[in-house]
């Protein structure tokens, strides 16, 4: 790298975080820390029923007798559980039609780029806005309950729709399944709800926004999304927060259940608060996600652009139980400044002739560290199982790391792995011959990065590949001279 | 007007160009030849704005402003166009998208509209066709799994798209087949008029029989040692470069 490049490294103070405002509204909080009687609280809050305060409280038993994992290539100070607020939202009533959403949560959302009024609306998108720890406001419910599909906040759905929640909630990821997963089942307070019947092709994109706004609070959101026997659903997930000096914790957990012949492809584009230049705050994320395809040729498709945080932690994952279901998962980590990324996929192989992809794109700039790790598992009876997985790495400025950790245990002989990793650096020669057709240094490095992505973004639904290619610019901003 | 003027540059402590003199008038074509490691490619560098050139002396003027304290995306706004020997691959990133983008990188900062997709492919089609490349050339990924041909090709489909006043044409004719020569020649002769200029460095005198110049100079030693008109470089196919130095 040229002497400009590396006094800019250094100079990564010009790196801009858009989303950093907060909002001042009256809200609602729990006292802090995490006691029986808050997660009690939480559950009264939401009038729940008796077996779900049930479920939360051995969760919480489950999770004091846990550790945090420490295997993940990150560090960061201890996290003081007894030190967050487990419960915040907006003092007023939950609001009952979108007319009544409070005007300043609105305006938030506006500035953030999602108007929650329909008209105003992405045109076939439905959106879910979750602010702290409640959902504010849910569009297109109309439209989507005439094709049989249940779109709404889990709070919700655990009134309304009992019977599906109770079915399903924890059948992917279990309340005890780990520290964080645990954690969030214990307080988890919203997250969206999707139910699509046999057979329906949902008619629209459903989205849901996440918001933290409140200071030293903990966003919990569960998310759980059923698709029976032919349905089909695509959904995307998107996260901002604001500029705070010190860390906020974000432990979701995502299940999906994909029944015979159903397709989910869930997309995420998250890009919380990543901390200032000198590493200072940001959002500490960690999720568990994972999908069950429980019927014959089912589908689940995982794609993640992840661009925030100071810390990732995910690792969203495929049951591939049904015979012939098909698992994908694909990937791009960009790490700047001074974030920490560890983050990949699981898919388990259970069922015969399942097959998985893995694209991963990991981009590390500044003195960030980005690692892929990923674990592929075909077990005895999966005859004819198929994983493909690709890694790649690219390096801008000398001072980040890129780390590849793949586990591969294939115990059928009839299965084939391929794995495939490079890693590469941002050439001199490259960004020279972009600048001399008349690119500025910052456009050339997004060019090249966005084709280093490209099998990756296409995979996106295409109202947001766009907004995925702007948000991989700004977050390499000042990454380069 | 190009006006080069005492140019003198290095890399890290080895002095490469050692006062290079040279103007270049609109209109005109010059070519410069010389022996390998007389500083000919330097020369497109120190021009072009590549880092790793350190200039010492002199400066170079290009319509009245001295390009030396540009950027490389600043010269290339100016009017600048380097073609390069080696052309680099960008992987994942498609011609017509990395054409646009430059293209319109160009257009903003001369306070001029960008071109919107459909107006772009109808110009970007024409320039196709007429270097007589295959339309899936515009799909391709920028020179990944181009033959040395189709990556000289490319850098002429570039400087069709991107006009501009003056072109340096780094030993473009190197490794090429007479056809591809051709391509070229006809790529810099298409754009000849009074407002275009050219410095073709070339190692070889086959290329200026398709490109005719205006001037042959001779670069030896990081210093021009002959200037003359398109008969010095056919005397110099004839009788090498030897002896030039001490001219």
């Amino acid at each position: 790298m040229s002497s400009t490049t590396d006094a800019v490294i250094q100079d990564l103070a010009a790196q801009k975080y858009k989303y950093g405002f907060t909002t001042e509204i009256e809200m609602e909080e729990f006292p802090k820390g995490l006691s029986p009687d808050i997660v009690r609280m939480i559950s009264a809050k939401k009038g729940e029923p008796a077996w779900l305060l049930e479920w939360r409280l051995k969760a919480y038993e489950a999770w004091l007798k846990m550790e945090e994992p420490t295997w993940a290539r990150i560090h960061h100070a201890p996290i003081a559980y007894q030190d967050l607020y487990y419960y915040a939202a907006p003092a007023k009533a939950a609001p009952k039609s979108l007319d009544e959403v409070d005007p300043e949560l609105l305006r938030t959302y506006e500035k953030l780029g999602i108007p929650l009024n329909e008209r105003a609306a992405l045109a076939g998108v439905a959106v879910d806005a979750v602010f702290d720890s409640v959902s504010v406001a849910t569009t297109f419910r109309d439209t989507l309950a005439k094709a049989g599909v249940i779109f709404c906040p889990i709070s919700e759905a655990v009134r309304e729709h009992p019977e599906l929640v109770r079915k399903y909630l924890g059948s992917v990821v279990p309340a005890g399944d780990n520290y964080f997963a645990a954690l969030n089942s214990a307080v988890f307070s919203d997250g969206s709800f999707v139910f699509i019947p046999k057979g329906v092709k949902c008619p629209m994109e459903l989205s849901t926004y996440f918001r933290i706004n409140a200071r030293n609070t903990g966003q919990f959101e569960r998310t759980l999304i059923i698709a029976e026997d032919g349905a089909s659903v695509s959904y995307l997930e998107g996260c901002t927060a604001p500029m705070r000096d010190e860390n906020q914790l974000h432990a979701a957990v995502v299940e999906l259940v994909a029944m015979d012949d159903a397709k989910i492809k869930y997309s995420t584009v998250q890009n919380w608060y990543p901390g200032d230049a000198d590493g200072k705050g940001g959002i500490y994320n960690f999720v568990t996600k994972r999908g069950a395809c429980r019927g014959r040729n089912s589908k689940i498709s995982w794609t993640q652009v992840e661009t925030g945080s100071a810390i990732t932690w995910k690792y969203p994952s495929c049951i591939l139980q049904g015979e012939g279901s098909v698992g994908e998962f694909y990937s791009v980590a960009v790490t700047n400044g001074h974030q920490q990324a560890d983050t990949g996929t699981k898919m388990i192989h259970i069922g015969k002739n399942t097959s998985s992809t893995i694209i991963s794109k990991g981009i590390s700039a500044g003195k960030s560290n980005n690692t892929y790790r990923g674990q592929v598992k075909i077990l005895p009876g999966a005859s004819g199982a198929r994983n493909f997985t690709q890694c790649d790495s690219l390096l801008i400025g000398d001072q980040c790391g890129a780390h590849t950790v793949p586990y591969i245990e294939n115990r059928n002989a009839s299965a084939k792995v391929e794995h495939e990793a490079t890693t590469s650096k941002i050439a001199e020669d490259q960004l020279f011959y972009c600048r001399s057709r008349g690119l500025s240094e910052e456009d050339a490095v997004g060019l090249i990065v966005n084709g280093f992505c490209k099998d990756v973004l296409k995979e996106l639904p295409m109202e947001f590949a766009v907004e995925a290619q702007k948000l991989l610019a700004v977050s390499l901003e000042g990454s380069v001279g | 007007m190009l006006e080069i003027k005492n140019l003198h540059a290095r890399i890290g402590d080895a002095e490469i160009l050692k006062g290079v003199t040279l103007t270049i008038p609109d209109g005109e074509i010059h070519a410069i030849m010389g022996p390998n490691g007389a500083g000919k490619s330097t020369l497109s560098y120190v021009l072009s704005g590549r880092d790793g050139y350190e200039v010492t002396e002199g400066e170079a003027i290009y319509n009245g402003q001295n390009i030396l304290e540009m950027e490389p995306e600043e010269r290339a706004a100016a009017g600048l166009f380097l073609a390069f020997q080696y052309p680099v691959e960008l992987p994942g990133v498609g011609n017509a998208n990395f054409l646009r983008t430059a293209l319109n990188a160009i257009r903003r900062s001369r306070g001029e509209e960008e071109l919107d997709a459909v107006a772009f492919l109808k110009q970007a089609r024409a320039a196709v066709k007429q270097l007589a490349m295959k339309e899936d050339f515009l799909k391709r990924n920028v020179n990944v799994g181009f033959s040395g041909g189709e990556k000289k090709r490319n850098e002429m489909l570039q400087m069709a798209l991107l006009k501009p006043g003056l072109a340096i044409l780094d030993e473009t004719d190197s490794g090429l087949d007479i056809d591809a020569l051709k391509i070229v020649a006809e790529g810099v002769n298409a754009l000849r008029s009074e407002k275009f200029s050219a410095l073709v460095i070339t190692h070889y005198q086959r290329l200026l029989d398709h490109i005719v110049p205006d001037v042959v100079h001779v670069l030896a030693n990081g210093k021009i040692v002959r200037s003359g008109n398109a008969d010095l470089a056919k005397e110099l196919e004839a009788s090498g470069y030897v002896g030039l130095e001490a001219a």
